[in-house]
């Protein structure tokens, strides 16, 4: 069967007193993408960066490739190919696009970075135009795809996405979630997709999860998701 | 005119000394945010530790003067460089999470500390230095009154500007200094790309303290007196040099150390020497009114 890349299991992530994660297992195995859909305030953006050790998980586990990270500072983390591009992009905004790339790929060995370059512009022909100009001039939907760019630079075995879609335009994020999909098909990328865009997150993946409150509430195939009642009620009203 | 033309040339060399400096608390602060109160104190120490190598080495023998310079110049940049790794280890790291004012009060707390652990160590006088490095050019002459353009001048103005171009260079150009860029930026979204964050600050207040060594040797040969005290008034005014050139920018410390080293010396030459700290001062007073972001600083945009 597959191999089991991230587990997570009963983790819990508080911010001071409050519970953010209450008990959250969950799988990803390798060359899946898994998707995690829920309302705003959910704890998905929590459980991602939990992933990640900040904030780090007062009770449970996190597996990544057979060991557990849950206690790794996070520069180790991302050090286990795991790279992140995270809510709200984050890009260096006084850095220039080719230097938020650099900084992707700081882990990496210097002979493999023209290679990987050359890959995420062919990816975003945009981001090649643009590699002199700073990161904080760039429109939303550029970031994005910087941000993506970023992350894809270090090589990761495991990529995680969180809401990739937001305040961007249909035809942008389409493009994002096609680009994804060629990453998962041609390399095995394995993606943890975390979405508020549920109808194309689900219709993206392979398996889904639902979080409310931070609890996993429900869990199956994209498809099988995408058809449960709940869910269509919750989250894809009007969206198909 | 030559009056003028001397003054300026002492101008320069004072300011490449307070730029040096400068250049440490505004690296620190683009960083962390913190202003490091005890970077004056640091560069006392790196004047200690020159004086205390530069003996050292003359006793045992090494008594060729450009290499014991040279000697001197790298084991007090190593020494002082491990003093301000150890300050920022034990009394700000500590203090990462904690609120804006704390780290700010421990800098204090050390500045007072280092200050005391010098006074006890090396005793309270003033240390001579014999001048080791002599002779100059005469510039011009008229009138009786000759411009001096002195050697050891000459090395500091021509070291300073090095450092400065080597260190422009390793912000602009290196992993390191693209690490350092990207802590400043956003210190979580660094370490999601795997920088070691706390390294990397450690690296900036290493290569802070390195500087302030520079600063201490080249202060220590054309002074020639040093004592515990010294970190305090040079740190205050090289702070001062940070605010005015736009604290967080390497440039603008730069700039800043030349404007206060103007200031101070031809308000002396011209005015009084006795009120030469008052000018300096009032300089401050003058930028964090009219100027608060400095002259090549950013306008300060509260991050939420």
């Amino acid at each position: 069967m597959s191999e089991m890349l991230l587990q997570v299991r009963g983790v819990e992530t508080y911010y001071g007193n409050i519970i953010a994660l209450r008990g959250v297992d969950l799988d990803v195995q390798q060359g899946e993408i898994v998707t995690l859909i829920g309302a705003n305030g959910a704890g998905k953006t929590t459980l991602m960066m939990t992933i990640c050790g900040t904030p780090r998980a007062r009770e449970g586990q996190i597996i990544f490739d057979g060991e557990d990270i849950t206690q790794l500072p996070t520069h180790d983390i991302m050090h286990r190919s795991i790279a992140q591009s995270p809510e709200g992009r984050r890009i260096f905004p006084r850095m220039t696009v080719l230097e938020n790339l650099q900084m992707g790929a700081i882990l990496n060995e210097e002979e493999t970075f023209g290679e990987d370059l050359e890959l995420v512009y062919g990816l975003f022909p945009v981001l090649a135009e643009r590699s002199e100009q700073r990161g904080g001039t760039l429109s939303g939907g550029e970031q994005q795809m910087l941000a993506i760019a970023r992350a894809l630079m270090g090589r990761p075995k495991l990529l995680l996405l969180d809401e990739p879609s937001l305040g961007l335009a249909p035809k942008i994020v389409k493009q994002i979630f096609s680009v994804i999909k060629d990453l998962n098909a041609s390399r095995g990328l394995t993606v943890f997709l975390v979405e508020q865009n549920a109808y194309h997150a689900l219709k993206l993946a392979d398996r889904g999860y639902v979080m409310v409150n931070g609890r996993i509430t429900m869990t199956g195939t994209g498809s099988e998701l995408l058809h449960k009642e709940e869910v269509r009620a919750a989250y894809l009203e009007g969206a198909v | 005119m030559e009056y003028f033309l001397q003054q300026l040339i002492n101008g320069v060399t004072l300011g490449s000394i307070y730029g040096l400096i400068a250049i440490g608390y505004t690296m620190v602060y683009g960083i962390i945010g913190m202003i490091n109160f005890a970077h004056g104190d640091i560069f006392m120490v790196g004047t200690f530790i020159a004086l205390i190598t530069f003996i050292g080495l003359v006793s045992i023998g090494v008594t060729f003067i450009p290499l014991a310079l040279m000697l001197v110049l790298i084991i007090s940049m190593v020494l002082t460089a491990a003093w301000g790794w150890t300050v920022e280890r034990l009394a700000y790291r500590p203090l990462r999470e904690s609120f804006r004012l704390a780290p700010l009060i421990t800098a204090i707390g050390m500045s007072i500390a280092l200050q005391n652990f010098v006074q006890i160590s090396q005793g309270a006088r003033v240390k001579p230095l014999q001048p080791v490095i002599t002779g100059g050019y005469e510039i011009m002459e008229k009138d009786g009154f000759i411009v001096n353009l002195s050697n050891i001048q000459i090395m500091i103005v021509v070291v300073t500007v090095a450092l400065m171009i080597i260190f422009s260079l390793i912000i602009s150009r290196t992993a390191l200094g693209r690490s350092q860029r990207a802590c400043e930026q956003d210190r979580v979204m660094a370490s999601l790309v795997g920088v070691n964050v706390d390294r990397t600050i450690s690296l900036t207040f290493v290569m802070g303290a390195a500087l302030a060594a520079v600063a201490g040797l080249m202060f220590l040969l054309y002074y020639g007196v040093i004592d515990f005290y010294i970190g305090f008034v040079a740190g205050i005014k090289a702070f001062t040099a940070a605010v005015l050139g736009g604290i967080g920018s390497l440039p603008g410390a730069m700039l800043g150390g030349m404007i206060i080293g103007l200031i101070e010396t031809f308000w002396s030459a011209y005015f009084s020497i006795e009120y030469k700290d008052v000018a300096a001062f009032s300089v401050l007073v003058l930028v964090l009114i009219f100027l608060p972001s400095g002259l090549l600083g950013r306008p300060e945009i509260e991050k939420v």
